[in-house]
């Protein structure tokens, strides 16, 4: 039987604009963080797994070990969407299960200030002068707005609506009731990239971008990295009483991606890999959605939080609609969701979000949230979906020590 | 054994190419004004256009913007179905990524269906205009991805659960002559 393993050391940067600082100096800024929180240093590290999407041929791993340490440890330079930063974490968290190491140093960084639309759906398309076939479906022309929607927002928007259909009871009014949670969040967060409260009215009012998600109800590109030091629970025995009581116990790490279903490759179900995520995390851990304290779900946009809430089971199937008019996703709701603002208003870097979303968790675990402590928080979630798709659950628990 | 199932069918209609209008003859007749010394000679131009028209004459007068739509008298989309499970794809596959099976034959999909899901995109990457309806159709248990066309881009006249048919759309004239044909589902 493989040990146990724990969160030794984590942060993560402010989200936001860093303009003075390139996706090295806020990588190394993570990492430090980290390993100053761990009490540890790179010396004891056995390995790095490490994330930069945008850059993801760069070896920005081995960028960040010139910038911070270079003792000769392997790295991997990980990518997998929006999951990069959980894939990175779960890379650390297999080496140090296996036994293989006693440390490991995983590390997430994105900037995305003022970047837009990304992935193929924001990519400028013009037409030829020839209509010649391209590509796998042989398309003589961009097929992004004439054959339904590349980019995110539309395909997220989608995946609520597809909700709604199959459930009734999902509205505009509601998607923005789920925004306006997670900004109403926000305000009690000092590292969110946005932290400004909006009325119902001011959500549905701004800017339309992909029917029903407005602007506040997408995820907010910007500049931001997270890193985790995680250790085995026999090395962990060995540091101080500190180190010990304030070490997060890893009690699931999962990672799924989708399998086929009927239209699968037609709208990326986002569903099934979550559920199936959830099922083995809590079978790992030996708890149960009505055992959460907090949960940190990927609310990329409005739409694709309702359909979490059902995924990851914290309520009946079908029943997220009536899950969110219960209130029970606010912070002083029954299951609170994404407390820290989520990726709504506290923002997306990307590859720093899989580790960001874990130190939040981490954060309550350890009675540090400050003004926005859930109390008594002993157990939390955090999920990540990455489309294409890849999703990260990883379940926390407070050290008994 | 269909490797490619799209070059069994024919994507391309059979219809006879027309000659393409000389739109240039006309402006050529014009500019055949001879300047700073350098002449043109009518029997020239003749020979140029006739060349022309030998180069294009293989060329079809219409294309499908996408491989798996099949134009002509009733335009319809085809995909790739996994012999063993029946599972379908719009592109090619080594393998049904279902059941691994190797084998696959195409099949016509519905042209009607009911919207399953859907958005109205109002923000998109330069040169896609806006707004346009994406949506998730049900064609008869196939699971299409097109725009909603004719119809207004609301939420009033975009509903779930809609029935829409498949319907084509022109892209324009490319500069051989040659037009494009979009598809798109449209209120039936």
């Amino acid at each position: 039987m493989a040990e146990n393993v724990y969160i030794l050391g984590i942060t993560m940067t402010k989200f936001g604009k860093h303009a003075d600082k390139d996706v090295v100096d806020l990588g190394a800024e993570a990492a430090m963080g980290a390993l100053a929180d761990a009490g540890v240093t790179m010396r004891e590290m056995g390995i790095l797994a490490a994330g930069n999407l945008m850059n993801a041929s760069s070896g920005f791993g081995q960028q960040l070990q010139k910038q911070i340490g270079q003792t000769g440890i392997p790295v991997y330079n990980v990518a997998n969407a929006c999951a990069t930063g959980a894939t990175a974490l779960r890379t650390v968290i297999m080496a140090v299960k296996s036994g293989e190491v006693d440390y490991g140093l995983a590390v997430g960084v994105e900037k995305l200030a003022g970047a837009g639309l990304l992935g193929g759906g924001g990519t400028a398309k013009t037409d030829g002068k020839v209509w010649s076939p391209k590509g796998r479906y042989g398309a003589v022309a961009p097929t992004d707005g004439r054959i339904g929607t590349d980019a995110m927002p539309g395909t997220f928007a989608q995946v609520g609506m597809e909700y709604g259909h199959k459930y009734g009871g999902a509205s505009f009014e509601l998607f923005a009731k789920i925004s306006e949670k997670n900004h109403a969040h926000s305000t009690l967060n000092p590292l969110a990239a946005y932290s400004k409260r909006f009325t119902l009215e001011e959500i549905m009012g701004d800017m339309m971008i992909a029917y029903p998600n407005t602007r506040p109800m997408c995820s907010a590109n910007c500049d931001g990295g997270a890193a985790a030091v995680v250790v085995s629970e026999a090395k962990l025995r060995t540091l101080s009483l500190e180190q010990q009581r304030r070490a997060i116990k890893i009690s699931a790490s999962v990672l799924t991606t989708d399998p086929y279903e009927e239209a699968c490759q037609i709208l990326p179900n986002v569903n099934t890999l979550t559920r199936n995520a959830a099922k083995i995390a809590y079978e790992q851990a030996g708890v149960g959605p009505e055992d959460l304290d907090l949960v940190e779900l990927h609310d990329c946009f409005a739409t694709a939080e309702l359909v979490h809430y059902d995924n990851l089971m914290l309520c009946p199937e079908g029943g997220a609609v009536d899950f969110f008019n219960s209130g029970a996703p606010w912070r002083d709701g029954s299951t609170p969701v994404n407390v820290s603002g989520g990726l709504q208003s506290k923002g997306h870097p990307i590859s720093a979000t899989g580790i960001a979303n874990v130190w939040e968790v981490c954060h309550h675990l350890r009675g540090e949230a400050g003004p926005r402590q859930i109390e008594g928080a002993k157990v939390g979630l955090a999920h990540v979906i990455g489309l294409g798709s890849a999703c990260g659950v990883h379940v926390l628990e407070k050290s008994a020590a | 054994m269909v490797p490619n199932a799209f070059s069994v069918l024919g994507m391309y209609p059979t219809i006879v190419p027309v000659r393409p209008p000389d739109r240039n003859a006309r402006t050529r007749r014009r500019a055949a004004v001879p300047t700073k010394g350098r002449s043109v000679r009518s029997d020239d131009r003749s020979l140029g256009n006739l060349r022309k028209v030998t180069d294009t004459a293989a060329a079809p007068t219409q294309v499908p913007l996408v491989q798996y739509l099949v134009l002509g008298d009733r335009p319809h989309l085809v995909a790739n179905q996994c012999t063993s499970c029946g599972a379908r794809f719009f592109d090619r596959r080594n393998a049904c990524a279902g059941c691994f099976d190797t084998t696959f034959e195409p099949v016509d999909v519905a042209t009607d269906g009911e919207v399953r899901a859907f958005t109205i995109v109002t923000f998109a990457a330069p040169g896609v205009p806006v707004p346009f309806v994406s949506a998730i159709i049900d064609c008869d248990g196939t699971s299409v991805r097109g725009n909603i066309v004719n119809t207004a881009p609301d939420p009033e006249h975009v509903t779930l659960g809609m029935r829409v048919r498949l319907t084509t759309i022109s892209l324009g004239t490319d500069d051989n002559g040659t037009e494009a044909i979009g598809f798109g589902f449209e209120p039936a």
